[in-house]
């Protein structure tokens, strides 16, 4: 009997963690096999990922280009759109097939769902994408754009390992450091669309954990106590920072994520794009007018030539051909080239200029109020943003055992001992070497040491592989990243001083969340209690803040810095009428919960211990901006 | 249960065999079909005494041949159009452009039939030795993967000089195609609306 039992239980525990990289651009698999891993030894491989590259046509691929295409009803042949895990004709198709057929069809493609899903001007439920597209294409949201990706993740692991169904392994999503708790929430529901609970995980962390795995153990000889890693990770779409210490507990190393960066809609694809409107413009001059299929055959060869060029130092130019749309292919094609220098100016010093530690991005105000297309930042300068995240930073390890001789007033910005990058943009030793020259400039005008590259990085799969490892590290078996939360959370109330008349009540910011609550623990606001109606809605406004490391909850501040707190969307309390009569009055404490799934959860509770979620980001009314 | 009912008794078994010895000899296809299929009857020789085989000259009976499936044939061809524009190409009159004009056309071909065969097959040198090295080829080598050329006398152990280094698949992993999927189709038409 106790072996039927204990067999049962087996059934049922995970045989592989899993590590999702849902990118912006593209997403991947890795997976731990967790029976073959022992301690630090965690024997990993990446899942090759059906997809459809042509009508007709499925080829494993080791990443799933993050677009979803969809095609006209006449557009493909019956049986041309079928994926080998069903007979049934999807009506959007992820992929390979979905960027390239998009390409010449926009009007029909998603792109970016992932940026759309973090974007708080917009209702990231309602079918929006793409947002250009004409009134008859179906459109769906951004939600289900990320449900799509992960299902046809979870539908390709079912095909590979009929015998570990998905859902029944231990699953990681990676999400950007950045990403609020509204956009982390979605993220999960996504997944729980697709038919999984997940466990989500900030990028620059998951980068840390696979550059510790891939080091076999050697990483405890490649940082000291005391150092301070700065994560630097351009990805196809987005930059994020994280700032992570390491500290010494109990005779071994602990890293410590103190600090996340800001969202900055900015990416290698950015990049790729300002070097083909470049070359564009250079070949128009000439008299030569492309259009958008030359457009995107030349954004593809700027691609190729600037990876020669900023992989080889010596090499001067590389030549890009626009091949001919018609099937004359030597009289049609239009041949020009790249030159260092093209390179040199537009990325090197268009990216990552030479700054000084004091530079700031630049911020054009906002044109109007309505916003369509997405928040791409402003400034295209990544080395001005890490100034910026940097010198926000400056007290982050202040508090930290066995920091505290280490910070000191007179610094500027937070002193880094070590850079870890990650993103395909890195590839580029150049490019690389540029950043870490730029913050040594800082470093060494403030006295310090400078600050050393970790080697061996796994520039594009480190995410997915990182996830897996964390999704094994959680299970008991490597390393933990620990510091919790990275932000401290308000909700906006009135102050209750006298009404002046034409004046709005000052607001005030009370304290929910203080930084860094571990996974797993609860909070309850002491003292206030907050009359809740039955039946009606309330909305509170939301705030975070990414430095304000000492507010404790229940705290409440009546001044702040313009840069301290930011505004997220309004979070909403309903009070549903069972049991109870609607328009009664509920007193209810505010409670916030940092889930092991990590996500963060506020909750109401009435004093009889009934309990509601208080949902980020509702929006019934979208025009209400 | 030990006897299945469809298995032919001992008479009937010899009367199977006495025709396909006949069809055998007289039908050169129906006689590959025999050779190849494993089971079949020329494990077991038909026992000589029963039946004295006609002393008549044999027929060289030509070799079977393989004929490939076109369905890989087309994908592939399909992939180089679509990667690197190859019947394009080959479809062009060299003799009206200037070499500058070509040369900026088979880059395009270069790059794209590169990354066909960099992402379908892995190919390795069959011949690790650098070429112009002296090398050794001893009894039984493989005759298929190197090619003697020259004075080709005497026996092994050969010796000469590596002029090509060779070419072998390792693997190949072309794509996976729908059940309907039209191969010949190898580049569909553009029609921008």
């Amino acid at each position: 009997m106790n072996n039927i039992v204990s067999d049962a239980v087996n059934t049922n525990e995970p045989r592989y963690a899993i590590g999702i990289d849902l990118g912006t651009t593209h997403s991947a698999l890795s997976y731990v096999d967790l029976q073959a891993s022992d301690g630090e030894q965690a024997v990993d491989a990446v899942l090759p990922i059906p997809q459809l590259t042509a009508p007709g046509t499925i080829e494993a691929l080791p990443l799933l280009p993050s677009f979803l295409y969809l095609p006209h009803p006449d557009e493909l042949p019956a049986g041309e759109r079928a994926l080998p895990w069903s007979d049934a004709e999807e009506n959007a198709i992820a992929g390979e097939m979905a960027r390239s057929r998009g390409a010449t069809t926009p009007i029909r493609l998603v792109s970016s769902a992932k940026s759309w899903l973090c974007h708080p001007g917009v209702d990231r439920r309602a079918a929006i994408l793409p947002s250009d597209a004409p009134d008859e294409v179906t459109r769906v949201s951004p939600l289900a754009a990320s449900t799509h990706y992960l299902r046809h993740l979870r539908q390709a692991w079912n095909a590979a390992h009929p015998e570990s169904p998905f859902d029944q392994q231990s699953v990681t999503v990676t999400i950007p450091a950045s990403f609020d708790p509204g956009a982390r929430e979605l993220t999960a529901e996504a997944a729980r669309l697709a038919g999984f609970t997940p466990t989500l995980l900030e990028e620059p962390q998951a980068a840390l954990y696979s550059w510790i795995q891939g080091s076999g153990g050697r990483w405890r000889k490649q940082v000291q106590p005391g150092d301070i890693i700065l994560v630097v990770d351009v990805g196809g779409g987005t930059s994020d920072f994280s700032l992570i210490a390491i500290l010494e507990r109990d005779g071994k190393l602990e890293p410590h994520r103190v600090a996340v960066g800001d969202h900055i809609l900015l990416g290698g694809d950015n990049m790729d794009l300002a070097l083909a409107h470049f070359v564009a413009r250079k070949l128009s001059a000439n008299g030569t007018q492309l259009d958008a299929w030359q457009m995107r055959a030349l954004t593809y060869g700027c691609r190729s030539a600037k990876e020669a060029l900023l992989a080889d130092a010596n090499a001067t130019t590389h030549p890009i051909v626009v091949p001919s749309r018609g099937s004359k292919l030597i009289g049609g094609s239009i041949r020009t080239e790249l030159t260092r220098d093209e390179v040199t100016s537009f990325i090197t010093d268009g990216f990552f200029p030479r700054v000084e530690a004091s530079a700031r991005p630049t911020v054009r105000a906002r044109a109007g109020l309505t916003q369509l297309g997405l928040p791409y930042a402003q400034d295209a300068a990544i080395t001005r943003h890490l100034a910026a995240f940097l010198a926000r930073q400056a007290g982050a390890t202040a508090e930290l055992e066995g920091f505290s001789g280490r910070v000191s007033a007179e610094h500027s910005f937070l002193h880094p001992s070590a850079v870890l990058f990650n993103g395909g943009v890195f590839k580029s030793g150049i490019l690389a070497q540029r950043v870490m020259d730029t913050i040594n400039d800082w470093l060494y005008m403030e006295g310090a040491e400078p600050a050393r590259m970790l080697e061996g990085a796994d520039l594009d799969l480190a995410v997915a592989r990182g996830a897996a490892y964390f999704s094994y590290a959680r299970r008991g078996g490597g390393v933990r990243i620990r510091g919790g939360t990275a932000r401290s959370y308000y909700v906006g109330v009135e102050s209750s001083m006298p009404a002046i008349p034409g004046m709005e009540p000052p607001l005030e910011a009370l304290c929910v969340a203080p930084f860094g609550m571990e996974e797993g623990s609860e909070l309850e606001l002491p003292g206030q209690e907050f009359g809740l109606v039955i039946g009606e809605p309330v909305t509170f406004r939301f705030f975070g803040s990414t430095t304000r490391r000492q507010d404790r909850s229940g705290d409440v501040l009546e001044f702040w810095g313009p840069d301290e707190l930011h505004e997220m969307n309004e979070i909403q309390a309903t009070l549903p009428a069972e049991g109870r009569v609607a328009g009664d009055v509920v007193q209810v404490k505010l409670h916030a919960l940092a889930t092991d799934a990590g996500t963060l959860e506020l909750l109401a509770v009435a004093r009889d211990g009934q309990r509601w979620k208080i949902e980020f980001d509702v929006r019934s009314a979208p025009e209400a901006q | 249960m030990t006897q299945q009912t469809n298995l032919p008794g001992f008479f009937s078994r010899l009367s199977i065999a006495f025709g396909a010895l006949f069809k055998s000899l007289g039908d050169a296809e129906f006689a590959a079909r025999v050779r190849d299929d494993g089971v079949g009857p020329t494990a077991a020789p038909v026992p000589a005494p029963v039946a004295p085989a006609p002393v008549a000259k044999p027929t060289p009976t030509p070799a079977p041949l393989r004929t490939p499936t076109p369905d890989a044939a087309l994908q592939l061809l399909s992939l180089f159009q679509r990667e690197a524009r190859l019947i394009d190409f080959a479809h062009e009159n060299l003799t009206s452009y200037s070499d500058a004009d070509i040369g900026a056309a088979a880059r395009v071909v270069h790059e794209g039939c590169a990354r066909v065969l960099r992402e379908h097959f892995s190919i390795e040198p069959v011949r690790s030795e650098a070429e112009g090295s002296r090398i050794t080829l001893n009894e039984g080598f493989d005759a298929a993967s190197v090619r003697l050329t020259g004075n080709v006398v005497g026996t092994a152990p050969f010796n000469g000089t590596l002029s090509h280094r060779g070419w072998r698949a390792a693997s190949v992993t072309l794509p996976q195609l729908a059940e309907r999927h039209d191969a010949r189709v190898l580049a569909p038409a553009e029609v921008e609306l």
